[in-house]
This record gives C-alpha cells, structure tokens and sequence, in this order.
C-alpha cells in the first residue's frame, strides 16, 4: 500500500509499488489528464508536481512518491484557472492538445522561479515535446502567463458543460 | 473521392428529444429502409445541426480532429448559414455514420468523414453551408406557419427569428419541434455573399481550448468501455518475421495476467491486417500487461527482409539509377534540350525514411459482441476501422460502433487502422472490451514510414542560366507497396506527381521512376511526396539560380510566369496557378526584407510549393557559427483561398514551420540486419523548443478563392527554404536530409 496527497486528497494505491505514478494516475485514480508519451523521461507529456517540482510521472515509481505531494493538470486549477492555463487559452497555444497538460505543468513550475523569463529560459526550462509545432505559441503563452501574474489577474472561467447550458 | 457535381441532398428528421436535426449526404437520396449506424443516440450527436426546444443549438463535428482545427471550422461553416451567435454554439463530435440502401449499397450517412489529403475543408464547404442553411429555411417556415405572415417578411438575427413588420421575435427553439416536421425544401436556399459572413473569415480559437488544458479533454489514450482489459503486444521486430515458438509461463505468474493472445502476423505480400506477428498480453491494468510482455520469451523467425539496410536499400538506388528508369511524363524532348544547352546541371538529393510518431501512440479500445462491436479510436479513417472490424468478425457494418475522440496527432500514421485490427482480434479471443495500448518503441518500430528516395535532377541551360529542359528521376520503395490492385507499373503514382511544376512551365520536361523493393512498410506521411518532391526540386531552383548569379527570388518568378490556369489532375487540382504561387513568394519575400545584405555567416533562404489546393512559401533566416546552425526566423505565407479560420490558417502555418524544421534537422529511420534503428525520442529527436525560431511570422493572402484545406500545404516548402539559408550562409549546399551533423564538417 503506497499513500499520498493526490490533489489535495488522500490517495491509497494498493498495487506493485514498481508500477508508474503515471499508470497509477490513469488507470487507478481516474485522472487521464497526465498522458504517455514515450514511457522514458524524454517526451514530458506525463509531466506532474512532486511536492512543488516537475517530475516524469512515467519514470517515477509509485513507491518514490509515498508520503509525498502530487499536483496533476486536473489540480493545478482547480479551483480557479491556473495563469498558465489562462495563457494558453488566450493565445490558442493547442493543436491536437496531446502533449499541453505536460507543457503546462512544466511552465508552471519553473515561472515559479524565474517569475520574468527570458527566451534563454524558455528553451532552457520547457522541455517537454510537441509534434504538433505549437512552440511559437508556447513561447508567447510563457509570457503572457508572467504578465497575468506579475497583474494577479486570472479570469475565473467556469467549466462548459453542455447539459447545464441553455 | 466526391466528384464536384455529385448531387447532394439534406435531409432532415426529428431528434429524440423533438428538436431539428439535419444532415448531408453526398452519395444522392436512397430510400434508408435498409438502416444505418451512427444516427443520434445517447450522448453522441449523429447529425450535424440540432436545435432543442430549449434553444441550445448543436453542431456536430463530422471529421476527426488531429489538430489541424477542423472540429472549429468545419461546425463554423453550418453556424454561419445557420444565423447563430458562434459562443452559442456547442460542438460534439460526431461518430461514423453510414447507411445501406435497399439493393445494398453502403454510403455515408451525413458526410465522407475522413481526414487526409487536406480536404475536409474544401469538400465540406458547399454541403455545410446547405446544411446551416437549409435549417434556418425551415425555421422560418415553420415561423412563418405559426404566426401566419409570409416567410420573405421574416428575417433572422443570431438564432432569432424577426418578423419586423410586427416587431415579433422568437428564437430559433421555439420552431425546433414544427421545423422537423416539415418538408425539405426542393432546391438550396440561397447562400449568404461572403460579404455578409460574421463568423467565416474570423480568428475562433479551439473548441476544446478550455478541456485540453484542464486536462479534460478525450483521447483514444482516456476511452473506455466498462469492464474493459487491458492490452499490450510484443511484436516482431523484423519486417514479415513470425513466431517460432514462444513461453508465457512467467508472464503468466505476473498478478494482474488474465490472458495471452498469439496475434498472426501478414502473410508476405499481402497488404497488412496488422503491421506484425507478436503475442498480446491481457491484463487487469496497463503496467500488469507490460509487465508480462516483459516476461515473455519469444523466439523469432526474422523472415525474408532480415538482411536489410538503410545502406544495402541507398545501393540498391544507386545501381538502379545507372539505367534509364520509368518514364511516367515526357512532354516536348529532353534528349533534344541536352543537345541545345548553352549549360547543363545535375544534382542529386535524398531523403530518409521517417515515422509520424504522434505524441499519443496507437492506442484503441474494441468490443467484439455476438450482436455487434464497439470502437473508440483516436482515427483518421473510421470507415477504415468499420471495415477492418467488418473482415475480422464478419459482423455487420450496420452493427459496428465506432466514436472518435480527439486524436493525439495523426499526420498520416492513422489512415491505417492496424491498431484497430489488434484489438479486435483480441478482444475476439477474450470476449471482452480491450484497450490496446502501444509502447513509443512499438511505434516507432511499427510504422507505415514515409518512403525514402533518391532523386536526381537535372537541367539544361540557356545563356542566360534560364532553364529549358528538365528531368526528374526518382528511386524510392513506393508507399503503393502491398496494396491490392496496384499494378506495378503503377508504383510511381504516390511518389511522382505529374503534374507539379515546372509541368507546362517548361517545353521539356520528363519525370522517371526507379521502384525499390523494400520490407519496410510504407504509408502518408503529412503532405506525401510534397515533402521530398519540393525539397528536391526548390533546391535545385536555388542552385541553378546561383549557378549563373540569378537572384533565387527573381529567378523563381520568372520561371512561373503570369498568372494562368494550368490543368493539374493530381490531387489538390483541377489547377494550378503559376501566379498564385508567385504571389505567397513575393508576399514572403517582401515581408521578410528579401535582398536585404546580411552579417558574415547569416543567411537567408526562399522557398515555395503548391500541396493540394494550397500554395505556401516561406522565407528562414539561419545563422551558422562553428558548425552549430540556429534558425533566427520564419517568415511565412500562405493562400489557402478563404481562411475560413484564420486563427487556425495561422497555426497549422507554425505547425509546418516547425514540423519541417524537426524533420530537417534530425529525423530518420534508419535499418540495421531488417531491424528499425530507433526506438524511442533519444534517438528519434524531435524538435524541441530550443530549435525553435524565435521568430515565427505567417501572412495570409486575401484570396477570392474557394477554401483549400491547410493541414498539408505549410510543410512542404520549410526545408528547402532552410537549406537554402544555409547555403547563403555558408556556401555549403545540403543534398541530403537529415541535416544532422553535417554543417560540422
């Protein structure tokens, strides 16, 4: 049995404790919006937060993370729009969309710590993959989300769903 | 596929819940005694229009979406005849529908719901628009009857409808349930001028912005089918290999193992089923079936292409080229051209094989039935995934399920549903819903690669360095391989396009076909042979430019002439317009300061081609320095006739930026002893952000023309525009790609 703090909440994983984090998100906890990419630590497709960093949740056995923090994509603005996400829905950044909850919890974590990125930091610290090209997008997505917090304004943007809408 | 004047007719019937619903077929009225599949049930909309009671206005999105934007623009198109606020609108996607008429025949049941060949967009432009239109035509009549007044004194405004001579207003819900029962008018009503679009022509964003980044939003990678199990397949890694023998007792022993599944591997020659032997692995999660696909032992028969390479295949082209190949056009003389030269020149170039490698890896849910089957695929041809059901299980097509979500990427890769095929089969053995989940090693060792290939070119000169004769040979393992009824004369039909220029440019032009055996499956990748085809032949503009002083620019637009129709019967005609081409390159270069003197190892460099209806061109500015290349800028045009989303117009333009700049750079499949070199992306390097320009530029044409699709068209032209700054820069002419290390001397 492995226990930790799943967005918030405490999560029993009763499995192999070599298994992924990532599949333990997926195919136990219900929360698919970490996704596989390459199942190595290269793509950043399965990016998530371990206590506050980013982690390949691919490479990351489920015992490794025992006691620990985890933030998925379905966390990190839950309560109200995160200013990445804000970012990336204000300047259209997906494409096929596959690879973007990595990209966002990548650029999460580090504007955290270089709150006014440069270029330099943005080829240095997004690493994750997208082969869809939406890096021009991503680049200004990273800036736009700076400035949303540098102004501590995110719009709260309530979730569509199709059947309350009138 | 649809023919220009095939008749279409709308038709129209009653929601479940009363409201309006509407669709488009293009295959003519058929009396549908004979049922369909995909019609409106449950939670998924089947037609493409619905208004409930309520007002909520529906719209279905027909084709899957990949990201080239068409769950937007597609539902865009109908919202806009239709009279709708587009914030309004809700958009869901659509499952394959198909229907049988009474002597049999299959069609569509709405649209042709494919998405390849960049023609979504421009097939779907007339019969959305009939469709949105036809609807809010029998909205206003049923206006009209309800409140006894004429239906020419009514208007609509934004899912209202306005009688303005009473100053009476309803919205469009209110008539759902009476519009449904009436008659399909005879003829279309008239379309709007484009002058009067308000939401054709406009920047929207993604439908499904707000769901991709809460991570909400479904891929095949999230579908499933309740009491599914899941499944992973260990297949063999030699192309046409089989399995000797194999032991599963361990893998067996792993908790969570509840079956192991021989899957039989394509029968040589025969057009693939699956892509390869292997032996599946059900299991009760992902990591069980993993797990004991890693305790299989497997003994492999490699079969007939174990003692292939990339080097036997490239000697292979070489020997083969030594003779005259194929001939497949020979307009005016070329022999005579050779004779009259003032100059001559030859060159030749090379591209690899390469994989789609999507970011979402081939992945699936099935459920064969006694009664039926139910797919969820993340596809670029449902039709195909229907079918290959149809063959396994010899179910009826009318009982076969199948949704699409979003698709993790598909850039050709999923036109084949061989995963859909794994699945099935499968899930016949177990009888239960299988999700068959796909390693990047399985994917990038099990691909329908785009064809590598040689190609030599050659041109006579006149004084002025102007061409006057031009040849083009090409040696390539045809992505026609395998396929049923295919002649092999046949085999140059995917790789050479006749009619591309310098065709009807140029008196003299001949184009040769070299067919290479090779094991390697072989599929479309985006844009096809555009890719290799442009990079060779604007390659060679730029070298023969250079070759007697000529400005590439100028040089270029002198051999295209004046704006003029040509016939063009490949894909993407009926023509070719020699002006337009001229204009996205002179649009580019002027954007982008063409002529502009430049620093010591900078350069700038100019390409452009027609992909399928579309004509793209960019201008790439590199600096060079030690060895180490950097992309400073990428200025781009496109004319796509009407932007029908210029927002998305303008994404699928970075998208070929940076798509070709990733496959310039570093990509390439490589065969060792039959067996795919690369298996995951540390030696399958995509793009990352630190290749990224930091520049990116895209200018559309303000065109009068229809709408061309904009999936295909942006990739072609990036790596010639490259690797013609690179030779600007450095005087260093790259012939073959990747570029790789080779600027490191």
């Amino acid at each position: 049995m492995t226990t930790f703090t799943l967005n918030g909440e405490s999560f029993d994983f009763d499995g192999p404790d070599d298994t992924p984090l990532l599949w333990v998100l997926r195919d136990h906890a219900g929360l698919t919006g970490t996704k596989f990419g390459c199942g190595a630590g290269i793509c950043g497709a399965c990016n998530v937060h371990i206590d506050g960093r980013t982690r390949r949740a691919c490479i990351t056995p489920v015992s490794a993370v025992a006691g620990r923090t985890i933030t998925t994509i379905e966390g990190l603005g839950a309560q109200q729009l995160h200013p990445v996400q804000q970012a990336w829905i204000e300047e259209d950044v997906s494409q096929c969309g596959y690879c973007q909850a990595g990209q966002i919890m990548n650029a999460a974590e580090w504007l955290e710590r270089v709150p006014e990125p440069t270029d330099e930091d943005i080829e240095r610290y997004q690493t994750a993959l997208c082969r869809c090209g939406t890096y021009a997008r991503i680049r200004k997505a990273i800036f736009r989300a700076a400035e949303i917090r540098r102004q501590g304004a995110v719009a709260v943007v309530e979730p569509e769903d199709p059947e309350a809408a009138s | 596929m649809n023919s220009l004047n095939r008749r279409r007719f709308l038709q129209a019937g009653a929601t479940l819940a009363g409201g309006l619903a509407l669709g488009v077929s293009l295959r003519g009225r058929t009396e549908d005694k004979s049922g369909s599949v995909g019609a409106p049930a449950g939670p998924h909309l089947a037609y493409l229009v619905r208004i409930e009671p309520d007002g909520r206005v529906i719209i279905g999105a027909p084709n899957p979406e990949m990201g080239q934007g068409v769950k937007t623009s597609l539902p865009m198109i109908i919202a806009e005849e239709l009279d709708v606020n587009w914030d309004d609108v809700l958009v869901e996607q659509m499952p394959l529908g198909i229907k049988r008429d009474s002597e049999g025949n299959l069609s569509w049941l709405h649209v042709g719901q494919g998405a390849g060949g960049s023609t979504s967009v421009s097939e779907g432009w007339q019969p959305l628009r009939e469709a949105g239109a036809t609807a809010r035509q029998l909205l206003l009549q049923a206006a009209a009857d309800s409140w006894g007044v004429p239906i020419d004194s009514l208007s609509t405004e934004r899912g209202t409808i306005v009688h303005s001579a009473s100053g009476r207003r309803a919205g469009y819900g209110e008539f759902a349930a009476a519009a449904s029962a009436l008659p399909l008018p005879e003829t279309p009503p008239t379309l709007k001028s484009s002058a009067d679009f308000n939401i054709i022509g406009q920047p929207k964003p993604v439908v499904d912005a707000l769901d991709i980044v809460t991570g909400k939003a479904e891929y095949g990678i999230d579908a499933a089918l309740p009491g599914q199990v899941y499944a992973s397949i260990e297949r063999c890694p030699y192309r046409d290999g089989s399995v000797v023998s194999y032991d599963d007792k361990a893998a067996r022993k792993v908790p969570g193992v509840i079956a192991i599944v021989p899957i039989e591997g394509p029968a040589p020659d025969e057009y693939f089923t699956v892509l390869a032997a292997g032996i599946a692995v059900v299991a009760d999660s992902t990591w069980a079936a993993l797990q004991g696909r890693a305790a299989l032992k497997i003994e492999w028969d490699p079969g007939p292409h174990s003692k292939e390479s990339t080097a036997s295949l490239r000697e292979q082209m070489v020997a083969a080229m030594r003779q005259p190949g194929q001939v497949v056009l020979d307009d005016g003389d070329v022999d005579a051209a050779w004779a009259n030269a003032a100059d001559q020149f030859e060159a030749e170039y090379f591209v690899p094989y390469v994989s789609h490698a999507p970011m979402e890896t081939q992945c699936c849910v099935v459920h064969v039935r006694e009664d039926g089957a139910d797919v969820v695929a993340p596809t670029q041809s449902p039709s195909g995934a229907s079918r290959i059901v149809n063959r396994l299980t010899g179910l009826d097509r009318l009982s076969i399920n199948v949704h699409m979500t979003r698709l993790g990427g598909g850039f050709g890769r999923r036109l084949t549903v061989d995963y859909v095929a794994e699945a099935t089969l499968v899930s016949m053995a177990v009888k239960r819903p299988v999700k068959l989940q796909w390693t990047r090693e399985d994917d990038l060792q099990h691909d329908f690669y785009r064809p590598c290939g040689l190609h030599r070119l050659r041109a006579s000169l006149d004084e002025q360095g102007a061409p006057t004769g031009w040849r083009h040979q090409l040696a390539s393992p045809s992505k026609y391989y395998r396929r049923p009824n295919v002649k092999p004369e046949d085999m140059w039909k995917p790789e050479l396009y006749t009619d591309d220029p310098p065709r009807r440019l140029l008196e003299n032009v001949q184009r040769q076909y070299y067919s290479m055996a090779s094991g390697v499956p072989r599929g479309s990748w985006r844009a096809p042979a555009h890719y290799a085809n442009a990079f060779a032949v604007q390659s060679f503009i730029d070298e023969l430019a250079h070759r007697h002083g000529h400005d590439p620019l100028e040089y270029q637009l002198a051999l295209l002439g004046e704006p003029r129709e040509l016939p063009y019967e490949n894909h993407g005609g009926p023509v070719f317009d020699p002006g337009r081409l001229a204009g996205v390159l002179k649009l580019v270069a002027a954007k982008a300061d063409w002529g502009e003197q430049l620093p010591a190892s900078r350069g700038r460099g100019i390409a452009g081609h027609f992909t399928f209806g579309g004509y793209a061109a960019y201008v790439v500015d590199v600096t060079v320095d030690a060895g180490e290349l950097r992309i400073d800028r990428v200025v781009g045009a496109i004319d796509c006739g009407l932007a029908v989303n210029p927002n998305h117009v303008i994404a699928q333009m970075e998208s070929g930026v940076h798509d070709g700049i990733s496959t310039a750079l570093r990509l390439e499949i490589t065969l060792e002893g039959g067996r795919i070199q690369q298996d995951n992306f540390h030696n399958y390097r995509m793009a990352s952000m630190r290749d990224a320009p930091r520049v990116v530029e895209t200018h559309i044409v303000d065109s009068p023309h229809p709408p061309s699709g904009v999936g295909e068209p942006p990739i072609s032209p990036l790596a010639p525009a490259l690797t013609n700054a690179i030779f600007a820069a450095t005087g260093q002419r790259i012939r073959e790609l990747p570029i790789a290390d080779q600027l490191k001397g």
